[in-house]
């Protein structure tokens, strides 16, 4: 048994038919071959998988794809607006520029997850960000320049919508 | 001639795009025509004989295409997986070494061990049908602790390994040291556990494997640090496929950390099993069956005392230590307790006499291995400890002591009693560094002020030396190596002065496609832009034995350099043709060859297209093309070194410890590029502060069960834990390396466990808190606190 669901994802309309028992994160991944979001754990504690449902920062591994009925998902395939954009989000272009990645398999998670802290509080201080990052883990950069990245992607995100 | 982005610079990183934009290419995203499902199944006991398995059920499940066991690797004679190290005991005796089956036979001997394979067209097939299969354990006790697997009566896990000691293993002179002993003014002594680790690198382990018929050619896709060494160990050792037929890669991959450096049993079997089945075979692990399968890391038992005479010089140190393997040797397992932990027990100081006891014992856990850092954080934690408890009884300044005992800069290279020579350190300039950058002269202070909210203080040291880049081959293969240490490069210039170069080294997070750019930029002064660095699949490099201990650009960057280097010598002659010059008249510097003294010159990719259009060559002397290949063997290992300083509070009301400040000042010789070096320092600080204060691997002795089985129970250092760090690099550089590089991998994870602990013992001392084992959890220290004569307020 299949059921029809419809939802915007990464701002084109989309219709498809699922299982009603799909994760997200398989949807994403084995249907619509979207292989930015990752799974990195099966108790939702690692943070790979954070895409943006209605806006606000969901763990996708353990959302069931029915969820997404009428909804708008944002992955981080989406994140850089234009398709075929070489264009950065300032929070991509922040992580670049402070060296917020290494082996790059968090980093997904960590970003949607960083636009989502500084679209909800315009101005972040240290321990904002390391608060709001608890639920995405890295064990590559030890987090010092994952802060740094977020702190200043947050301020150009600031600095973008005041232009 | 271009944007040239030399040493030193800190150019952003090339891999970074595709990252950050979710483009990645991990083998879990890579899809196969046809591709089925692979599930292991995997023994729920610690320890049990395996009498039978009933896979009717299971073959009948919708979906299914095979189910395998170990009856089927027997009956398709395949090997088991090899050992790669292969050590004896002081008489030469060389080390017990069972089989390791790449699917059980007979016995299962740690949760986690595998018993059948399961390939069905879907995921939740395979998990269904593994879920049908009937296996018949007779459960038998197991032992997971050292000290209790060495026991007389313990369970045995192997019918010809007594006391389930593997080999007994040692280093020095022990009638040396015993008469240092006898004429000390005072011995330190101490008991301490170095506590098992988890790697978890955040990509999960997967692999696919596909067999061609037309070609009669395997690919496996697999999350390796090494894919040429799986390719040699599986092709050759286990599934007897000639090298030529079998292609290994390693795409991007999400973290190592060690863990992935090993080959590893569902390598073999998925890759047997495509053929068996005729189709591609998927297989990714949750992070929980990681919990049982990824080797993990440290596990010792040890007992230390270092002898001392009445100025608080260093006159022996003598360590009894028993290393848990594990259900099996693992591929690089009983090197590491051994020969990465005895040689570096002298540390930074000039310890005269050193004698070292290993016990390699086996035990009903996961098989153990290297884990960043791989034995030198053992010995830094041991010999960090005890000299602070030294310094302790003896009334002498921890830094004092520290000084008192360190080589001088002067001294190297400097020559330690355990084997291994130092080529270069300066470890009093670290501590110094280190003193003013964590602010020690005003930590009164800050002690203070912690005192008046009620919470406990403390200032921690490490100073250490850890070996990189394991080598050289020969040295190496006297203490039991079964492979070389050696890495390969091939630079190829294409007709258009672009580069591409194809090395053995595998990067998943170090930024080689960075780093190495930069070398050969400068080098052969062409543009970063132009150069392309191609790792991680056997049928694009030539040979290399991947990333590891930290040996990427200490050797894998030497054989860059060399391979550059003879890229430049073919190049002068190309010159001298086209210039009609002597060879030995034609320079290289910033991109041109010129004859000397004259304005004739051509630039590189004037050279490099030339070298392709051979017109008017002299083809017996000169041959065309522009590619050049180096393999680099190196002499020694290097030896970074460094002070790194921790700052803790402890909350006495709930026993929680807060890392509040975190000073590092390490030695890692040329930094090739600083920003990348910086990033490897914070990531290694934070994973050696993660054992010193969360990371615990734990089993339930009886049963085997592993208790920290997943990322509920088993507890990472997230953002909130850490404070911001500083990190400093106080160079020498390396004697033997082309570049003077040293190795920054791992430098964190060696220095950190042993800063913090010691920082938490001395928040505690005045409570007469001599000595806390890893992890400093909450509970751990609350319970100390509770046994202590606790004081109404901190003084």
């Amino acid at each position: 048994m299949t059921v029809q669901i419809s939802f915007t994802l990464n701002g084109r309309p989309t219709t498809i038919d699922v299982e009603p028992a799909t994760l997200v994160t398989e949807l994403l991944r084995e249907t619509l071959s979207l292989t930015g979001t990752h799974i990195g754990c099966d108790t939702s504690q690692c943070g790979a998988c954070v895409v943006h449902l209605n806006g606000l920062p969901v763990k996708s591994c353990t959302l069931l794809a029915p969820a997404l009925d009428g909804a708008t998902l944002l992955t981080i395939e989406g994140l850089q607006g234009a398709p075929g954009s070489n264009q950065l989000h300032p929070m991509q272009e922040a992580f670049r520029e402070h060296h917020g990645l290494q082996c790059g398999f968090c980093t997904p998670g960590m970003l949607m997850t960083a636009v989502a802290l500084a679209t909800e509080k315009p101005v972040l201080t240290e321990a904002d960000v390391r608060h709001g990052l608890e639920g995405n883990i890295c064990r590559c950069t030890g987090y010092q320049n994952i802060v740094v990245s977020v702190m200043a992607g947050a301020a150009a995100m600031n600095a973008a919508k005041g232009e | 001639m271009g944007n040239v982005i030399g040493i030193g610079a800190s150019p952003k990183r090339k891999e970074d795009q595709r990252f950050l934009t979710g483009r990645g290419n991990y083998v879990s995203d890579i899809k196969r025509p046809g591709m089925t499902a692979g599930v292991f199944v995997r023994s729920p006991h610690g320890h049990a004989v395996l009498r039978g398995i009933d896979k009717s059920a299971a073959l009948a499940a919708p979906g299914v295409i095979a189910v395998l066991t170990g009856d089927d690797v027997k009956a398709d004679k395949l090997g088991s997986l090899p050992c790669g190290w292969g050590i004896s005991d002081a008489k030469g005796v060389p080390m017990k070494e069972p089989p390791f089956p790449m699917l059980a036979q007979d016995k299962v001997r740690f949760v986690g061990d595998m018993v059948a394979f399961v390939v069905a067209e879907t995921p939740a097939q395979a998990n269904a049908a593994a879920e049908l299969l009937t296996v018949d354990y007779e459960v038998l006790p197991s032992v997971v602790g050292v000290l209790e697997a060495v026991r007389p009566g313990a369970p045995q896990l192997f019918d010809d390994v007594p006391n389930n000691i593997c080999c007994d293993w040692e280093l020095g002179d022990k009638a040396v040291v015993e008469t240092a002993f006898r004429k000390a003014a005072h011995v330190a002594k101490l008991s301490l556990v170095n506590n098992r680790l988890i790697g978890n690198p955040m990509e999960p382990r997967a692999a696919i494997a596909e067999y061609e018929p037309g070609t009669d050619r395997f690919t496996l896709w697999t999350t390796s640090q090494f894919p040429h060494v799986v390719r040699f160990l599986m092709g050759a050792l286990v599934l007897n496929i000639p090298q030529h037929k079998l292609r290994v890669v390693a795409p991007d991959v999400g973290g190592g950390f060690g863990v992935k450096q090993f080959h590893y049993g569902e390598e073999a079997v998925i890759t047997w099993a495509a053929k068996r089945v005729m189709r591609p075979i998927k297989w990714v692990a949750s992070r929980s069956e990681g919990y049982v399968s990824d080797r993990h890391g440290r596990d010792h038992v040890t007992e230390a005392e270092l002898a001392l005479d009445e100025t608080g010089k260093f006159l022996a140190f003598r360590v009894n230590t028993l290393a848990n393997m594990g259900g099996y040797l693992s591929t690089f397992g009983p090197n590491i307790p051994t020969n990465l932990y005895g040689p570096l027990l002298g540390g930074v100081y000039t310890t005269p006499a050193i004698y070292c006891n290993v016990k390699v014992v086996f035990t009903n856990t996961v098989p153990v291995d290297a884990y960043r850092g791989a034995g030198r954080p053992e010995a830094t934690f041991v010999l960090e400890r005890i000299v602070d408890v030294a310094a302790s009884e003896m009334g002498i300044d921890r830094v004092e002591i520290r000084r008192r005992n360190m080589i001088p800069k002067e001294a190297y290279p400097y020559q330690t009693p355990v084997l291994v020579q130092y080529d270069s350190g300066d470890p009093v300039g670290c501590l110094d560094g280190a003193l003013v950058a964590a602010d020690v002269k005003d930590f009164g202070i800050r002690k203070a002020e912690s005192a008046r909210r009620g919470k406990f203080r403390g200032l921690g040291y490490s100073t250490y030396v850890e070996a990189c880049g394991l080598a050289p081959s020969r040295f190496a293969g006297r203490l039991g190596a079964r492979g070389g240490l050696y890495e390969s490069a091939t630079v190829r210039v294409h007709p258009t002065g672009q580069v591409t170069v194809m090395i053995g080294t595998h990067n998943h997070g170090q930024g080689h496609e960075t780093t190495f750019a930069q070398i050969v930029s400068e080098k052969l002064g062409v543009s970063f832009e132009n150069v392309d660095i191609v790792f991680g699949d056997t049928d694009r490099v030539q040979f290399g034995m991947g990333t590891y201990g930290s040996r990427s650009l200490v050797v894998g960057g030497a054989a860059l350099s060399k391979a550059t280097d003879k890229v430049v010598a073919k190049g002068k002659k190309i010159a001298a043709h086209l210039l009609e010059a002597a060879e030995v008249d034609i320079q290289f510097e910033a991109g041109q060859f010129s004859v000397a003294g004259t304005d004739r010159m051509k630039t590189f990719e004037e050279i490099a297209g030339a070298a392709y259009v051979p017109h008017n060559y002299p083809l017996e002397v000169l041959e065309p093309g522009l590619e050049e290949q180096a393999y680099y063997d190196p002499v020694n290992f290097t030896y970074p070194g460094g002070c790194h300083i921790a700052e803790v509070e402890v909350d006495p009301e709930t026993g929680t410890v807060t890392l509040v400040n975190y000073t590092a000042v390490d030695d890692v010789g040329t930094v090739i590029n600083p920003m990348i070096v910086e990033g490897q320092l914070h990531g290694g600080i934070v994973q050696g502060v993660g054992q010193a204060l969360f990371e615990n691997a734990v089993y339930d002795e009886g049963s085997g069960q592993l208790l920290s089985g997943s990322l509920m129970d088993y507890c990472m250092p997230r953002a909130d834990h850490m404070p911001m760090m500083k990190v400093a690099t106080h160079s020498t550089l390396c004697t033997h390396t082309p570049m003077g590089v040293k190795g920054c991998g791992e430098v964190g994870t060696i220095g950190s466990p042993a800063a913090v602990i010691n920082a938490v013992v001395d928040a505690l001392s005045h409570l007469g808190v001599t000595h806390v084992d890893m992890p400093a959890t909450p509970n751990r220290i609350w319970r100390l606190l509770q046994n202590a004569s606790l004081p109404v307020a901190a003084e």
